[in-house]
């Protein structure tokens, strides 16, 4: 795999093609999990660590596995690296394992998976398989962080709160008090709030992508002056 | 028919128009309600507009569309105190801003600005406000002549924007639960409906004071239909139904289920009926919709105040119906002349 390779895979799985706020895949637990940084990195680690795995895993069988029984097989494959997860997470963070609850195992049936193994890891070599899934799975923990910080600073004020339930009780530290005295404001943790703090982070990346597409057109236009400005916008 | 006939001449009422009217029938309920309950509800009524005005102007902003036409048109006005006549008038500062700030720039501009949001915006941010801060939307004012002491205004001024009341003067003292709310309570607790109004704070009809804002409101609302800026369809389909129903459940059980007459004249029955489902954008059309928009959201709130969790069912029961409205107005349109049904 040569370093540009690489790059693509992380550009396109973190950012082109980011699982929350582009493709809108695993919508179910990036609504369900946000309400918090932590819970959201967590599931979020969590799903990466199963993506890079499955794709590690499911690569090397690709040309072996008939095409009519790949559905069953792959998920058979996904659903063992999953439930060592479980297992992981109930024996090293109970409490956050606890919290996650049955988000975790759902991590099977987080489309996102199947569909990056479907869409990459059946085509693809093995090492190119696990990034892609390790980039897709990190993009889904970014949103995840970002949403997560948002609903929580809106929600209770504070930033980091339960990290002590990931890395222990002398991480109770970390946790950072934005706004004191805070009334909370419980539609940022109800469902509602993880609706519409998601619409607004899909709207802000496609704001940066126009943008980032204008001044393109801009530099284009300056260096060649044929386009003339008449190219269809395409819309990510 | 009378004797005129067609082609009339007729002078077109702009939105600013209508808004202005509707604005100016609220007035006898706003008057009744400081009367009953003292200033502190201009307060609310100020704060909220200020705020609609402001939000709206930088949503305009930032859209690099025109401020000033939309800004005179009235309707940010209009959301701004049906927003502030929702919300408890002793209620900090800060939650009539968020309520309407909410309302203004979340549930109006982000849907396309005005005529293009599904649902009611004072409702929205009536509906965030009660599930995100329950306890500050249940410190209701006691009328006048009901609690033992009572604020001045600037003593009520002082607890809007400072949360400080003078020394001596508990919260509870000055505030109660709205007579819905009560309602709800004592029949939870197997009190008899009997004994629960006999209660002073409810009035001669369904609560001290309140039932005089709720009349000052259908004043306001009988003017609007003679005024043909509403239409009557929606505030009689929803009284009607209301009283039908709870008339029907009264009758059944008179000792758990209030008179018809009190459920008209609590809660945002009144308010709702005239200014709020008549809301041109989110409500149907044709007049046959709006028939069975408005009696939907009148069996709603029955079943919300009689069987729900929330005291009162308007808001939520404007908020369901809203987006039935594309569906209604959907299958309620009018054969068109010479058509055989089924054709479009």
């Amino acid at each position: 795999m040569t370093y540009q390779e690489f790059k693509n895979i992380l550009y396109n799985g973190v950012w082109k093609q980011n699982t929350g706020v582009v493709q809108l895949l695993g919508m179910c637990p990036i609504l369900a999990v946000s309400s918090s940084v932590v819970n959201g990195v967590s599931l979020g680690l969590a799903t990466s660590v199963v993506m890079a795995l499955s794709g590690a895993a499911i690569a090397p069988i690709r040309t072996v596995v008939p095409n009519e029984a790949r559905i069953p097989v792959f998920i058979l494959i996904i659903a063992v690296l999953v439930t060592v997860i479980q297992y992981l997470m109930n024996a090293y963070m109970y409490s956050l394992y606890v919290v996650l609850g049955i988000f975790i195992p759902l991590i099977v049936t987080n489309c996102i998976v199947l569909a990056r193994i479907e869409a990459f890891a059946a085509k693809n070599p093995p090492l190119q398989s696990a990034v892609d899934g390790l980039a897709m799975g990190l993009g889904l923990t970014a949103v995840l962080a970002v949403l997560g910080a948002i609903r929580e600073i809106i929600g209770h004020g504070t930033l980091l709160s339960g990290i002590d339930m990931a890395l222990g009780e002398s991480a109770k530290s970390l946790v950072i008090t934005v706004v004191p005295n805070y009334h909370g404001f419980l539609l940022a943790i109800l469902p509602p709030g993880a609706f519409i703090a998601l619409g607004m982070l899909i709207a802000t990346k496609n704001w940066l992508n126009l943008r980032a597409e204008r001044k393109l057109k801009g530099i284009n236009a300056t260096a060649a002056q044929v386009d003339g400005g008449c190219s269809p916008a395409s819309h990510a | 028919m009378s004797g005129f006939f067609s082609p009339f001449i007729t002078k077109p009422v702009s939105v600013s128009q209508i808004m202005l009217h509707v604005l100016l029938a609220l007035i006898p309920g706003i008057a009744l309600y400081v009367w009953f309950f003292g200033p502190a509800i201009l307060v609310s009524l100020t704060l909220a507009s200020i705020t609609a005005l402001g939000v709206e102007a930088l949503m305009l902003k930032i859209q690099n569309k025109q401020i000033a036409p939309t800004l005179k048109d009235n309707t940010a006005l209009l959301t701004a105190w049906l927003l502030a006549l929702s919300i408890p008038p002793l209620a900090p500062w800060w939650l009539v801003v968020v309520g309407t700030a909410f309302a203004i720039s979340i549930s109006k501009h982000l849907y396309g600005g005005l005529g293009n949001n599904p649902f009611n915006p004072a409702m929205i941010g009536y509906a965030v406000l009660i599930i995100s801060f329950p306890v500050h939307m249940t410190h209701w004012l006691t009328p006048h002549g009901l609690g033992d002491v009572s604020l001045s205004f600037l003593e009520q001024l002082n607890y809007i924007f400072q949360g400080v009341l003078p020394d001596g003067i508990k919260l509870d003292a000055i505030t109660m639960a709205t007579p819905l709310d009560t309602l709800k309570t004592q029949l939870h607790l197997n009190g008899h409906v009997q004994e629960i109004l006999d209660m002073p704070i409810y009035g001669r009809l369904a609560g001290q004071g309140s039932e005089w804002v709720a009349a000052g409101f259908l004043l306001g609302g009988v003017y609007l239909i003679a005024q043909r800026i509403i239409s009557w369809h929606i505030p009689l389909a929803y009284l009607g139904t209301l009283f039908a129903v709870a008339g029907l459940f009264h009758l059944i059980d008179p000792a758990h289920y209030v008179t018809p007459v009190f459920h008209l004249f609590s809660g945002a029955a009144m308010l709702g009926a005239f200014f709020i489902l008549t809301d041109p954008v989110t409500s149907p059309t044709t007049p046959r919709g709006r028939l069975i928009f408005a009696a939907s959201a009148a069996l709603l709130t029955y079943l919300i105040r009689a069987f729900g969790g929330f005291p009162d069912g308007m808001a939520f029961a404007t908020l369901l119906m809203n987006i039935c409205v594309p569906l209604i107005d959907a299958y309620t349109q009018p054969k068109v002349f010479g058509k055989k049904k089924g054709q479009s």
